[in-house]
């Protein structure tokens, strides 16, 4: 049976992962690399690498970063943020990832999923959607979430899948932070109607709440950050918990 | 030891370099015959789509050169299925080193997604299937490629169309139905799977293939 997936998410700004990160054993836990390593090592399934710069030096400062990753870690990654354009997608897989996500360029330009899936391959390409819940439904949000537009996530969801995204990340602004467990309700509304795999993210607190994002939200995988970086749940932990619990894990 | 990586139009190439580099290796990655034909091990990876890599494979001879290789040569996911006889993709006419055919998974459940993309469970056989006979691992042993993964030993998958289990199938998976994760004929090993990036497994199958 195809295994649930466990996705720790690093933010990189200027090379070095940002958020206080609180890594036991490790030397410097800035370091993209020797996080995601150690990250591998404790049985993450895939890494998810997001860049959080926004300069032009930065973008090249990724990509080199990109580049030492795929040389470096033996497990699939992803990459997202300041994607764009085709030839955004084309240097982040030419340096090794192995998908790449996009977000608000999906929402503002569509026909970029088809270009992606055509030119790369559906598998590539990981569609990112932040959403809230409002008084007119689930609603998509860009730029980090600081712009609501009239988008409904199920609509859109939906659509991305029949332009050829391999994947949805959803993303619950209501539950992201919280730590009270993952946006259940709607993931298993996206479950039932995709063709494609639903990454949970947004919400991680307990090994319980990874629990239900694929027991009760039908998530095929859940990425945090948090949670892991600061050590509160490790991944070994995690994953023995949820074979425990009947789960199909690695 | 030299290790000739196969350079044609299929994606995806450069992890399975990575991967190598991790095991040691320094490959090289040519479509030159000579380079190819001396080489001590001969890998076939890629990404791709079954009519496209064919035609050029064809145009530029590549496909009976692969057949005719002596030395150990490792087919990975689109190398695999190029490696059989017939793809239900585009009704491709490939290779037919092994002597079986490729086709879509059809699911029944909605939970059955294509392509099955992420971490499965790899069986390695220590005796034959009940497919046809002529299995060539010893009696009671895994084949050499698949030997000491451990327990429950997973891998990482991307595929839409699969090879069914055959009297070369070494290793099988469970999606949809149980099916060829690894196949092997003489000198012709292939997996459906991607060792470049299935962790600490997929290092040791690429080292047991160098040790082959």
């Amino acid at each position: 049976m195809l295994a649930k997936r466990i996705i720790p998410c690093l933010d990189i700004k200027d090379g070095q992962t940002v958020k206080g990160v609180n890594f036991v054993g490790l030397r410097s836990a800035g370091d993209p690399i020797e996080l995601g390593k150690a990250y591998s090592e404790q049985g993450a399934d895939e890494l998810v690498y997001l860049d959080i710069t926004a300069s032009h030096e930065g973008r090249k400062t990724f990509t080199e970063l990109v580049g030492r990753i795929a040389k470096e870690i033996n497990i699939p990654f992803t990459v997202g943020g300041g994607i764009n354009e085709l030839s955004d997608v084309d240097r982040l897989l030419n340096a090794g990832a192995d998908k790449v996500s996009i977000n608000s360029a999906a929402i503002r330009n569509p026909g970029l999923i088809d270009e992606i899936a055509q030119h790369f391959g559906s598998q590539v390409c990981v569609v990112a959607i932040d959403a809230k819940q409002t008084a007119q439904g689930w609603r998509c949000f860009l730029n980090g979430g600081r712009l609501e537009t009239e988008r409904d996530l199920f609509q859109w969801a939906k659509e991305a899948n029949e332009r050829g995204a391999g994947e949805i990340l959803f993303t619950s602004m209501d539950h992201d932070g919280v730590k009270e467990g993952f946006a259940n309700e709607a993931l298993a509304t996206l479950a039932s109607t995709l063709s494609i795999p639903v990454i949970a993210s947004g919400g991680a607190g307990a090994k319980e709440h990874f629990r239900d994002a694929f027991t009760v939200g039908h998530a095929d995988a859940a990425l945090a950050a948090s949670v892991f970086h600061f050590g509160e749940i490790s991944i070994k932990e995690l994953k023995a918990y949820l074979r425990k619990e009947n789960i199909t894990i690695r | 030891m030299e290790v000739a990586i196969v350079k044609y139009n299929a994606g995806n190439i450069c992890s399975v370099m990575n991967a190598l580099e991790r095991c040691g290796v320094t490959p090289i990655l040519t479509d030159d015959f000579e380079v190819l034909q001396r080489a001590d091990r001969v890998i076939f990876p890629g990404q791709g789509q079954a009519h496209t890599t064919m035609t050029y494979l064809k145009e530029h001879k590549l496909d009976k050169l692969i057949k005719d290789l002596r030395q150990p040569v490792l087919g990975i996911c689109i190398g695999m299925q190029l490696m059989c006889r017939h793809s239900e993709e585009d009704n491709t006419d490939c290779l037919g080193i092994f002597d079986v055919d490729v086709v879509k998974f059809r699911p029944t459940l909605p939970e059955d997604k294509v392509p099955q993309m992420g971490w499965n469970e790899l069986t390695p056989l220590s005796s034959p299937l009940d497919v046809g006979a002529s299995y060539e691992g010893g009696k009671n042993e895994v084949n050499p490629l698949l030997e000491g993964l451990g327990e429950n030993p997973f891998v990482y998958y991307i595929h839409s169309y699969y090879v069914p289990l055959c009297p070369y199938t070494i290793g099988v998976t469970d999606y949809v139905q149980p099916y060829s994760g690894a196949l092997h004929k003489d000198n012709f090993y292939a997996v459906q799977f991607h060792p470049e990036k299935s962790g600490s497994v997929g290092e040791r199958i690429l080292k047991n293939f160098l040790a082959i």
